[in-house]
């Protein structure tokens, strides 16, 4: 590992007793201070520490709300009501968890996109853009059994419409789904497991993928927007000669970076916990109604893209089907491209253009999964379902043999 | 109790009987047919939860006119009266007609078999109504009562087809009549021509109109009571932000100048 031969500090008294039995120095050399990172890390190499922060604060926020929520059909919507009203700050923590929620995809999505951006899937990193995906299907699991928590009506529809997704499955789907729900309708088995799943099964998954993902990270170290690899070219001590310490270098930088999205999330949590209703939809705010569909049912912002997708086709089955196919193609994704050169930078135009219609297309399936399923919508959805797949069908075909241009050696850094 | 009793019968029979009763005269009107027709579905709330005289009326208001009926069993009358900056004498004389005590929870005096046999159903609890039907849909409610002699009230509203809740507020806005067009409206809800008076209320269109907005901006804040609080303590988390930023981007850029 770069910079793993630099010299430890000599310690004494305590210090050297701890670090007798516990490698805290080595650590620290080993992942921070001899850790070095592409120096040319711009505006999106920000959303993978940001994701970590989004963690923390799903998990501190989380055990707090845990503390005085009530699971139980019967308790669980008064006792978020109760947490809203009567728990001092219990406001603060109801909607630093919402809007936690939202902010984490967010930036997820950030990052995702980033390794599109710059190949950071690719060849020595496969593991790493799998294991990401696994945090990311993870993550959704998490937010989709965390939105039924409160108890609202679209909680309970919600779950009605996603839960009836696994009864598409041939042969096994009817009873899987009953499996799943512990009754035979979402109820209060449900809830229950819900909660244990969301509290304690699924951020254990989630942490121990986080750190997978962190290993094989810095196994290879980051890849940076030239896509070039710095371990490739050493200066005479050893170091990547376009490598710079993470810490202070990036420790500060990502401050900056935090301070930056504390701001963003602080209006949010502040001043418009709702965001209009993209954040925490206004039907949740009436209690589960099994009688009652709410006239229009849509999930959460973040799942609207795939949303969109199941919709696009008039067969629950087939719909179903092509929005398991759609998360495919992302774990995919290192293998389909065929292109020798990792940074968009230097692809030609036809990966640009395949990236940006992509991009759009995910975009507005977003926007389409949030709007009834009828008339254009459905025909717009239906169009930009199609470019979702082509980009991923036809990559192998359009990124082989691409006229790249030439990759520089160094990095390119400006200094600012 | 008692008094409470007299005022909620009082209240309800007399707008049944004003409802049905001017619902006949209504029809007489007859239909004009103007080519303008009333934005309701555009009607906004514009209440500002910040704004404690108007809070303060629209909890008067409130337990007048609706705690009759329907509760808001989230929201104690102690916390009611702390944050409206209302007394607890203030509270005990003016806003709590029943025997209930400051720090219990806002409940109805109706007996829900009752209240199911007057309206064929319990009347909703508000405290969160503001939140998922919205403050303008609650204010066009409030203000969409008009004749239908076809229902059982005497009254059906434009924001809610066929509302069971009777008008309750007819003695102070009076009771009009919607001259309805044809097919519906750019929202698809009724479409209006215009509103033609039948009784006059108590109070002047404006008076109403004030009386209204000052409940809707009680029901936003019960609705989520601490917005006022989040937002005064929301600045100041963003100027703490602020200064960290600074100091944090200044930290960044002595580090990286030795970076080339």
């Amino acid at each position: 590992m770069a910079g793993s031969n630099d010299a430890l500090p000599v310690r004494k008294g305590f210090l050297l007793w701890l670090n007798n039995r516990l490698p805290v120095d080595a650590f620290m050399r080993d992942q921070l201070t001899g850790y070095y990172a592409p120096k040319n890390f711009n505006f999106w190499y920000f959303f993978g520490v940001l994701s970590l922060v989004a963690l923390v604060l799903q998990l501190v926020t989380g055990i707090f709300l845990t503390m005085h929520y009530k699971v139980g059909e019967a308790t669980a919507f008064d006792s978020v009501e109760y947490i809203m009203r009567e728990v001092p700050y219990g406001w603060l923590l109801r909607y630093a968890h919402s809007t936690g929620a939202s902010a984490f995809f967010i930036v997820v999505y950030l990052h995702m996109f980033r390794a599109f951006l710059y190949g950071s899937y690719k060849a020595p990193r496969e593991l790493l853009w799998l294991f990401g995906m696994a945090v990311y299907m993870a993550l959704m699991a998490e937010a989709f059994m965390g939105y039924v928590l409160p108890w609202g009506n679209m909680s309970y529809w919600g779950a009605q419409v996603i839960v009836n997704l696994f009864g598409t499955i041939p042969v096994i789907g009817p009873g899987l789904v009953d499996w799943i729900r512990g009754d035979y309708g979402i109820a209060d088995a449900t809830l229950n497991r819900f909660f244990s799943l969301h509290v304690v099964a699924v951020p254990l998954v989630l942490l121990l993928l986080v750190a997978l993902h962190l290993v094989a990270l810095r196994h290879n170290g980051s890849n940076n927007p030239d896509g070039v690899e710095i371990k490739a070219n050493k200066g005479p001590d050893g170091k990547p000669v376009d490598g710079i310490p993470f810490h202070p270098y990036y420790t500060v930088k990502d401050t900056v970076g935090l301070g930056v999205f504390l701001m963003l999330f602080a209006v949010v949590l502040f001043f418009v916990p709702t965001f209009g209703g993209l954040f925490l939809e206004a039907p949740n705010f009436e209690p589960a109604q099994p009688l009652k569909t709410p006239p229009h049912i849509a999930p959460v912002w973040y799942f609207t893209p795939f949303y969109a997708i199941l919709r696009a086709v008039p067969d629950q089955q087939m719909g179903a089907l092509l929005m398991a196919l759609s998360l495919i193609g992302f774990f995919l994704l290192p293998w389909l491209d065929r292109s020798p050169v990792k940074s968009t930078r230097y692809r030609p135009l036809t990966w640009k253009i395949a990236l940006t219609v992509f991009t759009i297309s995910f975009v507005a399936l977003g926007y389409l999964g949030l709007k009834p399923a009828e008339g254009s919508y459905v025909l717009a959805a239906r169009i930009f379902t199609g470019l979702y797949f082509a980009f991923f069908v036809l990559m192998p075909f359009y990124t082989r043999g691409e006229s790249t241009s030439r990759v520089p050696a160094r990095v390119t850094f400006h200094h600012d | 109790m008692q008094n409470r009793w007299v005022r909620i019968a009082f209240t309800l029979a007399a707008s049944f009987a004003l409802g049905t009763g001017v619902a006949a005269a209504a029809e007489e009107g007859g239909h004009g047919g103007g080519a303008q027709e009333v934005h309701w579905e555009s009607w906004q709330a514009g209440n500002e939860v910040t704004n404690t005289a108007s809070l303060q009326r629209g909890a008067t208001n409130f337990v007048n006119y609706c705690l009759s009926c329907h509760s808001m069993k989230y929201m104690r009358y102690s916390r009611m009266a702390s944050d409206l900056g209302i007394s607890e004498q203030q509270l005990r004389e003016n806003l709590i007609a029943t025997d209930a005590k400051p720090t219990d929870y806002m409940l109805a005096s109706f007996p829900e078999a009752e209240a199911v046999a007057w309206f064929g159903k319990v009347p909703p609890d508000l405290s969160l109504v503001a939140r998922y039907r919205g403050t303008d849909w609650v204010y066009q409610f409030l203000k969409g009562f008009y004749v239908d002699k076809t229902r059982p009230t005497g009254t059906n509203n434009l924001a809610l087809e066929g509302a069971a809740m009777p008008a309750v507020l007819s003695d102070l806005e009076g009771v009009k009549a919607a001259v309805l067009g044809v097919g519906v409206s750019a929202h698809g809800g009724k479409r209006v021509e215009r509103f033609e008076t039948v009784a006059a209320g108590r109070m002047t269109p404006e008076e109403f109109d004030g009386f209204v907005r000052d409940t809707v901006n009680f029901l936003d804040y019960a609705g989520d009571p601490s917005q006022a609080q989040r937002r005064s303590i929301g600045i100041w988390v963003l100027l703490f932000l602020m200064v960290f930023t600074v100091f944090a981007w200044m930290l960044k850029k002595e580090y990286w100048k030795d970076v080339h």
